[in-house]
């Protein structure tokens, strides 16, 4: 009997142990890729979003977003839209945080107003597209928690449970290029009751600046509703050198105009 | 005897080398059809498709535009969980937390996109230039009395929720959750929500016990369909009882019942046999087919072992010899009957009604092949069996027997008789012509079924249960920001609002309001739709960046922007009501706004409210070929013209006698008894061919005049009409019990339909036919007759 128990024992803490290894091994993914993106400063790319329905019908919209880079607290980010003709001008601003809501201001050229938005709505979609806020914002190491999962050549899949409970996800599995700095290939997303929602792929990459890259390509496809979202980027622009000034509520009206 | 054997023609040589040939190859023909049956019944499968889209075929303008609507709007099914607490006070802080924890459930349900309750609704306010958006209450049990309070007061002034997620009193609450079904096998899907929304239920009750919950919705709509088709297929088992106890009755014998067991159960087995060759989904109308087969088989089986036995038991014949004579004398009579009833349940192919074509279609095949059966099977097992009677002196009838005097009472008056029919049937029909098409989908189930007890206390204590959609256009890309157009949707929505059937709108405008209201601050000045275009389009693209998990504003708007959807969520109001409604709405579109904002109604309420109409339409072609068809079938079997065309009054008017007494009962007629008419015509001609045959033979062969050959059927045949007609009304009122409505009208109907078609060819027919022939009889005299010996039953 006592041979079976310290067998037991034996494998409980191995077991566990590779559990222990599987979480920190994940976390150090994560640690790794967000050091590999360090210290951009900022950049500016301009997009084109298109919606696809199930039946194929399109929308597109034209935007600008601008980014700066944080390390204290999450990045700041300013997005215009261009296009439609009827929304033109309108912009938002955002300050992600590693814990808690983001802040956000809307400015609309129409009423030539800015307006604080107070929402912790991170599940909810980002302009009527298959990427929710949470998607989109910065990928800060602290809002989830880790498991590694496997390695497949340079690929490493990572499990990320969010520690947020507004998440609209249980979990995302996160695949990783270790060998290309660590940059995303594909994420799969898990809704609330743990079905696959949604998978990102991410193509296109540029290097740029022989450190960072960046996908041109991200398309978003919705496996429930079978519909798509794919964002085309131009070029980045990594050398314009913004400051905390272009990201303010007077930045975003200038923007808007 | 001799007369009779002397006109034995070409069929019934037929008939006779058949049942010899049967009789010698006993072993063989038995074997030959177990393998049959068997093999057939090996390839079958019971499916069920309880998705409501099966009543539409493909083909339906209705439907058609139904998915036209959900081709540009997400399309989604939901469960409503209508919650009500003891206290009758939603708002305190235990429920709000209750409800919250069933909410969080709720997400985990299978193929849920959206969960929807006050709890989680996004309630947006304004302070100046601050927005705020955020759960009407989110950890509720931290709330304060006075917080809760505030929440209250929110909820009951919210438009999108009182009528629809609250009432009015805030004392009953509901839950929508919205699921996405792939729609690839709903016979895996629909049961794989419902068992998880029901064991949440449970547990749910088992915690909170001072909640009641009642649920509806598409999806138990779909699994109440379902569940009828299965409870409706358990019918067939007190019929096959009914069958047993009948069969022993009628012909006190063991192994002759044994051997009506087996015909019908091979009959059933093939015909499942079909259901599974071609892939056949049954639902509620088509899952009946087995009780149909069961009730319309054993008749003929029951008319070959009543002579058989007769002439055992009186006549001193052999076994063999009782067969092959049986067999003679019912081979053609049981031909023509199924074939009759064949043609009857073909008909529904006319009709526009899927369910009903795949009814039509198997009943079709199994009485086919219980034809076959009852001509092979039945007579080779007996055969085999050791079937012994003792020969019974033949009781010297005294007393006229009761059918012998009905043919003396008929024979007496036939004019006064034929007048008195013809007054009761005019009568009749002309309060056929009362009775209403009405297809209210949650009256197909009666109040014994959950999911209509359920319903009926939502329509009463929340909201609408049926709906009305309407996919308004700008005309242009973008255009829904147009303040034209959203001050015209707007005029609608108002208008809609004010009809006394509407309980609820769901409508962009409502939406514009709203965020105009938030971007000036909360100023009720400002809940009007914006009337700049840029400044609407913004404010889209606001509400766009508000909106939680699971919605988008494609549940209300299409893609490139040019339509917005229009729900009306109407209370519960009969078919014609709810044709009636759509009209008024798109006559108001129609006056009042420009073209392309010219939206028609759809909705399944409206699909289902038209589907009676569009039935009878369909079958009316289908009853006229069916009516044709079976007097043709007719004028051949007795050979004779005149007495073709005179069959058809017998075989109409049971019909509309049927609708007649309908209109004092019920006067309200679904799409499930349209189909009727072909069904009962090829059931009750059978009465007539019988009847008319009859007094035929007695003219022809045995040279009676009319009021004697009419005597001479109603002895002969009168015992036998009866004894199938009680066979015939016992499995349609085990039918008439079904819960489902469509199933138990039409059965109910039938039974009417199937005794007012034996009283007519009890009176209404002899009369005629006594009536037409008096130019050239004799001028016998009634008082003359003598009752004739039964010659051939």
């Amino acid at each position: 009997m006592k041979k079976v128990f310290f067998a037991i024992m034996a494998i409980a803490g191995i077991s566990s142990l590779a559990a222990q290894s599987a979480a920190e091994k994940g976390l150090q993914i994560a640690k790794a890729a967000e050091q590999a993106d360090l210290g951009f400063g900022s950049s500016t790319v301009k997009l084109k979003m298109t919606l696809k329905n199930k039946n194929g019908q399109t929308s597109e919209r034209y935007l600008e977003t601008r980014t700066l880079e944080l390390t204290e607290d999450g990045d700041k980010s300013l997005i215009v839209f261009n296009s439609p003709k009827d929304v033109k001008g309108t912009s938002t601003l955002t300050f992600t945080h590693k814990t808690g809501s983001d802040d956000q201001w809307l400015f609309l050229p129409s009423i030539k107003r800015v307006k604080r938005i107070s929402s912790n709505n991170k599940s909810g979609p980002f302009v009527g597209s298959e990427f929710a806020y949470e998607d989109l914002s910065s990928q800060e190491v602290e809002k989830y928690t880790y498991k590694f999962l496997e390695e497949k050549g340079n690929l490493l899949v990572v499990e990320q449970d969010p520690v947020d409970p507004k998440s609209g996800y249980t979990r995302r599995v996160v695949t990783y290029n270790k060998d290309k700095g660590y940059r995303f290939e594909k994420v799969e997303f898990y809704d609330r009751k743990n079905a696959l929602l949604k998978t990102l792929t991410y193509s296109d990459y540029k290097l740029y600046q022989g450190k960072y890259w960046r996908a041109l390509t991200f398309n978003m496809v919705n496996h429930q509703s079978n519909k798509e979202t794919l964002l085309k980027f131009e070029e980045y622009n990594f050398n314009v050198a913004l400051s905390d000034e272009d990201f303010t509520q007077v930045a975003l009206q200038r923007a808007g105009q | 005897m001799n007369a009779l054997k002397k006109a034995s023609n070409v069929t019934n040589g037929f008939a006779k080398k058949w049942a010899q040939f049967v009789i010698r190859y006993k072993w063989p023909v038995l074997i030959a059809t177990i393998i049959l049956s068997m093999g057939l019944g090996s390839k079958g499968a019971m499916e069920f498709d309880g998705d409501y889209h099966v009543f539409f075929s493909k083909s339906n303008p209705e439907l058609e535009a139904f998915d036209a609507l959900q081709e540009k709007y997400t399309k989604d099914d939901n469960i409503v969980l209508v919650l009500s607490p003891s206290n009758g006070n939603i708002f305190t802080k235990e429920n709000l937390v209750a409800i919250e924890e069933l909410t969080a459930e709720a997400w985990n349900t299978p193929y849920s996109s959206r969960v929807d309750a006050i709890t989680n609704f996004q309630h947006t306010s304004a302070q100046g230039d601050d927005l705020y958006v955020d759960d009407l209450s989110y950890e509720s049990s931290l709330k304060t009395t006075s917080e809760i309070e505030e929440i209250k007061k929110k909820a009951l002034k919210e438009p999108l929720l009182v009528n629809r997620l609250l009432n009015e009193k805030g004392s009953v609450t509901a839950i929508n959750v919205t699921v996405r079904l792939p729609g690839e096998d709903s016979a895996k899907e629909i049961p794989e929500v419902t068992a998880f929304i029901r064991n949440t239920i449970s547990e749910f009750q088992e915690k909170h016990p001072n909640f009641q919950v009642h649920s509806s919705g598409l999806v138990p709509l779909n699994t109440a369909f379902f569940e009828s088709s299965m409870r409706d297929l358990m019918l067939t088992m007190i019929m096959m009882i009914i069958v047993i106890i009948t069969t022993l009755i009628l012909t006190r014998n063991f192994f002759s019942t044994l051997a009506t067991l087996v015909v019908v159960m091979f009959s059933i087995m093939s015909a499942v046999g079909f259901v599974g060759i071609m892939g056949i989904k049954l639902t509620p109308p088509s899952s009946v087919f087995p009780t149909m087969i069961l009730t319309l088989a054993v008749a003929d089986s029951i008319h070959i072992l009543i002579t058989m036995l007769q002439k055992m038991r009186k006549d001193g014949y052999t076994k063999k010899e009782a067969l092959i004579e049986s067999m003679r004398l019912n081979f053609m009579p049981v031909f023509i009957t199924s074939l009759t009833t064949v043609i009857g349940f073909l008909t529904m192919n006319f009709g526009d009604v899927p369910p009903f074509w795949d009814l039509g279609n198997i009943t079709a095949f199994g009485m086919t092949m219980a034809f076959l059966y009852s001509t092979t099977t039945l007579p080779a097992l007996m055969a085999i069996l050791p079937v012994k009677t003792k020969q019974k002196e033949e009781k010297v009838q005294e007393k006229l027997d009761w059918y012998t005097n009905l043919g003396l009472f008929v024979a007496k008056q036939p004019a006064r008789l034929t007048l008195i029919s013809l007054v009761v049937i005019g009568g009749l029909t002309f309060l056929a012509t009362k009775n209403q098409f009405n297809d209210e989908f949650i009256n197909y189930f009666d109040e014994t079924v959950q999911f209509r007890s359920d319903t009926d206390y939502i329509s009463e204590n929340l909201t609408g249960i049926y709906n009305v959609e309407f996919s308004v256009g700008s005309g242009e890309s973008g255009g829904i920001n147009n303040p034209e157009y959203l001050q015209n949707l707007n005029d609608f929505e108002d208008w809609l609002n004010e009809q006394p059937e509407v309980v609820h709108v769901n409508a962009f405008s409502e939406v514009a309001r709203r965020v105009n209201r938030s971007m000036h601050g909360d100023d009720e000045t400002y809940y009007r739709v914006p009337n700049n275009r840029e400044e609407a389009a913004q404010y889209l693209l606001l509400y766009e960046l508000s909106l939680p998990f699971g919605l988008d504003l494609n549940n209300q708007i299409n893609v490139d922007k040019s339509e917005t959807r229009v729900t009306a969520t109407i209370e519960n109001v009969s078919s014609a009501e709810m044709i009636d409604f759509s009209k008024r709405a798109e006559l108001w579109l129609k006056n009042n706004t420009p073209e392309p904002m010219h939206a028609i109604g759809v909705s399944p309420t409206l699909m289902f409210s038209k589907l009676g109409f569009r039935q009878a339409d369909s079958m009316f072609k289908g009853n006229i070929i069916a009516l044709i068809l079976i007097s043709l079938v007719l004028m051949l079997a007795l050979r004779n013209f005149k007495l073709g065309l005179l069959s058809i009054i017998p075989n109409v008017t049971p019909v509309l006698v049927g609708f007649g007494f309908w209109a004092m009962y019920k006067a309200q007629i679904n799409t499930g008894m349209v189909i009727v008419f072909g069904m009962t015509l090829g059931i009750i001609v059978d009465d007539t061919v019988h009847f008319m045959s009859k007094f035929l033979r007695a003219k022809r062969e045995l040279n009676y005049n009319a009021k004697q050959a009419v005597i001479y059927a109603f002895e002969t045949v009168g015992k036998a009409l009866v004894t199938t007609t009680i066979v015939l009304l016992t499995g349609f009122a085990v039918l008439s019990t079904s819960s489902f409505a469509l199933n138990s009208y039409m059965a109910r109907i039938t039974v009417i339909i199937i005794l007012a078609a034996l009283i007519i060819d009890f009176i209404l027919l002899p009369s005629l036919l006594i009536l037409i022939s008096k130019k050239s009889d004799s001028k016998a005299k009634v008082t003359t007759f003598q009752p004739q010996v039964q010659l051939d039953k």
